[in-house]
């Protein structure tokens, strides 16, 4: 207890965290176990089915009153193994797996797989892959963050938002469909390049997607940005100071939002995000409106870099030419007796992969999504393990929700965007 | 491909810190390997060496792998505990590779240092198996309450157990 007492002291998250088993609270009958301390306060369990926790996130709160007080997310109930799945599946099936994680950025999470076998492996990537990963990532980045102003809408029961927000989702996820023949889990970031080439016409579909956005999020100014119900409703709600957002690693524009100005794009920038133009969004206070900003002003500067890159893009190759780690052209199999050798090792054995182990990360919408892969020198993983922001990120809730109302409560929850298919893999 | 595995420099210590061999990947990651009874010391010292952020933390179990490449030193144990620091002032990580032994995996938590971590070494503990000392709750997180064994562990296999919840009724 003495250890415990020195934690809370000595940091600052901690305190608000409720420490109690998780199965306690479901019974009637545990109830009379629980003890309380002075005053009346009771133990209220919120989800696992609850329609504002985004899935399955179950918060065990201690109410006084209407005040939250202290509370534990529980989490794991959409748990699938998906780690110890990667480890049976080969490098070339692996971006079907992890594209299932965070199914609002699927493109994130592909891509940071396909950068970790790349960085084991030492293959370099055509410049043309790299831009296109860069234009499927940040249009992904503009349609999570648009269902993320949906679903936050509906959450404050500002029903429109979520109408408007899955509507021009829809226009970026049709451009997806039109790419890689699907709106969600594409498997088209693979190691060694894209899946394919982006489509005839593309210039004028991404730029026909990211005016309407723009257009659009001028609209959303006028709905809620500037209206005194909404901002009543998120002002000051939910604080998460700086501190306390990096002792709890938290990243994202959580992160951001309470003013610290990391962003991997930025700081520490992968794929060509040098070479582009873009501001990182900081927030000031860290409360639910700073985190509405940061990400509406995310997608106008997601939108900038697609300008960009409309501009920038470079002629060439959409994968590596490594016969080793790439499917030859489908022609070159016809003709050739090697080529057909290399694409039947490659899709029975799959990619070998020299030994040693990596850790990479981007920046997905969520925050830092990271991939630490292990590899004993054969064709699967000894080891695939992602680092999901939504996962560390919801350690920021017990601060959050401290001496909230149970009404904020959910809009605090919804503002830490949690995606519970990447909390529990 | 396969020069680069002869010519990976994972078996050459580059340095040392705290006398410890510190080691480079072929992309230049670092990498420090340690034992669990300095592993707390060498977290602390790498906070107060600026390294601010704890991005990462999770187990692995080398039961298949045990002859693993290491540097010069470091006694291979079955599991280990890998996390990766950041600091935000120099934009730069290191990794802490930390041998856990298979027998009694226990190694102590850095919860006190990094707060952040708590959730990542529940997961560790679900995973593996691997206890870690003076955690203020050390409890399955993934898995339900009452589940035996640990499914990332390598002598764990898939499809072993139907998944039965205990509230389950069972086939009606």
């Amino acid at each position: 207890m003495t250890d415990d007492k020195k934690l809370n002291d000595s940091k600052l998250g901690n305190s608000a965290v409720l420490r109690l088993p998780e199965s306690l609270g479901t019974d009637i009958e545990d109830l009379n176990e629980i003890e309380f301390g002075a005053g009346e306060k009771m133990i209220v369990n919120m989800g696992p089915q609850h329609p504002s926790t985004h899935g399955v996130l179950r918060v065990m709160m201690e109410l006084e009153g209407e005040t939250v007080l202290r509370c534990k997310p529980i989490i794991g109930y959409l748990h699938t193994g998906m780690e110890k799945t990667a480890e049976d599946l080969t490098y070339v099936q692996g971006a079907t797996n992890v594209t299932r994680m965070d199914y609002l950025s699927p493109l994130s999470n592909e891509l940071v797989f396909s950068l970790a076998v790349e960085d084991l492996l030492g293959v370099d990537i055509p410049p043309r892959a790299t831009w296109i990963r860069m234009l499927m990532c940040e249009l992904n980045r503009m349609s999570s963050h648009l269902m993320w102003l949906a679903t936050n809408g509906m959450d404050l029961g500002a029903t429109t938002m979520m109408i408007f927000g899955f509507r021009e989702r829809e226009l970026i996820l049709s451009f997806f469909e039109k790419t890689t023949g699907l709106r969600m889990n594409h498997n088209y970031i693979r190691p060694g390049g894209v899946a394919a080439d982006v489509p005839d016409g593309w210039e004028e579909d991404v730029e026909a997607i990211y005016k309407t956005v723009l257009f659009r999020l001028d609209e959303y100014d006028e709905f809620f940005t500037g209206q005194p119900i909404f901002r009543e409703r998120v002002e000051g709600v939910g604080t998460l100071l700086a501190e306390t957002a990096i002792e709890l690693s938290v990243t994202g524009p959580l992160l951001r939002a309470s003013g610290v100005p990391w962003d991997l794009r930025k700081t520490m920038p992968y794929l060509a995000y040098d070479e582009v133009d873009f501001d990182v969004i900081v927030g000031s206070v860290g409360d639910n409106f700073d985190r509405y900003a940061v990400r509406l002003n995310e997608i106008r500067e997601s939108a900038k870099i697609v300008s960009q890159i409309l501009e920038k893009m470079p002629r060439g190759d959409y994968r590596a030419q490594d016969a080793k780690v790439t499917p030859p052209p489908r022609a070159r199999i016809d003709q050739s007796m090697e080529a057909l050798i290399h694409h039947f090792k490659l899709f029975t054995e799959g990619v070998i992969v020299p030994e040693g182990e990596t850790y990479v990360a981007v920046e997905s919408p969520r925050g830092e999504l990271g991939c630490y892969m292990a590899s004993d020198g054969t064709g699967r993983p000894l080891r695939m393990h992602v680092r999901a922001p939504s996962f560390v990120n919801l350690q920021a809730l017990p601060p959050l929700l401290r001496g909230s109302l149970v009404a904020d409560a959910v809009a605090s929850i919804s503002s830490v965007d949690p995606v519970m298919g990447e909390v529990d893999r | 491909m396969m020069d680069s595995v002869s010519e990976s420099n994972m078996n050459q210590i580059d340095e040392t810190l705290m006398g410890l061999p510190l080691a480079k990947t072929p992309s230049g990651q670092k990498v420090v390997f340690t034992d669990v009874d300095k592993y707390h010391d060498l977290i602390s010292y790498l906070f107060n060496e600026g390294f601010n952020f704890a991005s990462d933390l999770c187990g692995v179990d080398y039961l298949t792998n045990f002859d693993r490449k290491l540097p010069v030193g470091v006694k291979a144990e079955r599991f280990e505990v890998v996390v990766n620091l950041l600091s935000h002032a120099k934009k730069e990580r290191i990794r802490v590779r930390a041998m856990v032994k298979e027998v009694d995996p226990l190694i102590s938590t850095v919860v006190d240092i990094y707060p952040g971590v708590e959730n990542m070494e529940r997961e560790a503990f679900d995973m593996y198996g691997i206890v870690f000392k003076g955690h203020p709750d050390m409890t399955r997180i993934l898995m339900p309450e009452g589940w035996e064994g640990h499914p990332l562990r390598k002598d764990y296999s898939t499809g072993r157990v139907p998944v039965q919840f205990k509230e389950s009724l069972g086939p009606r």
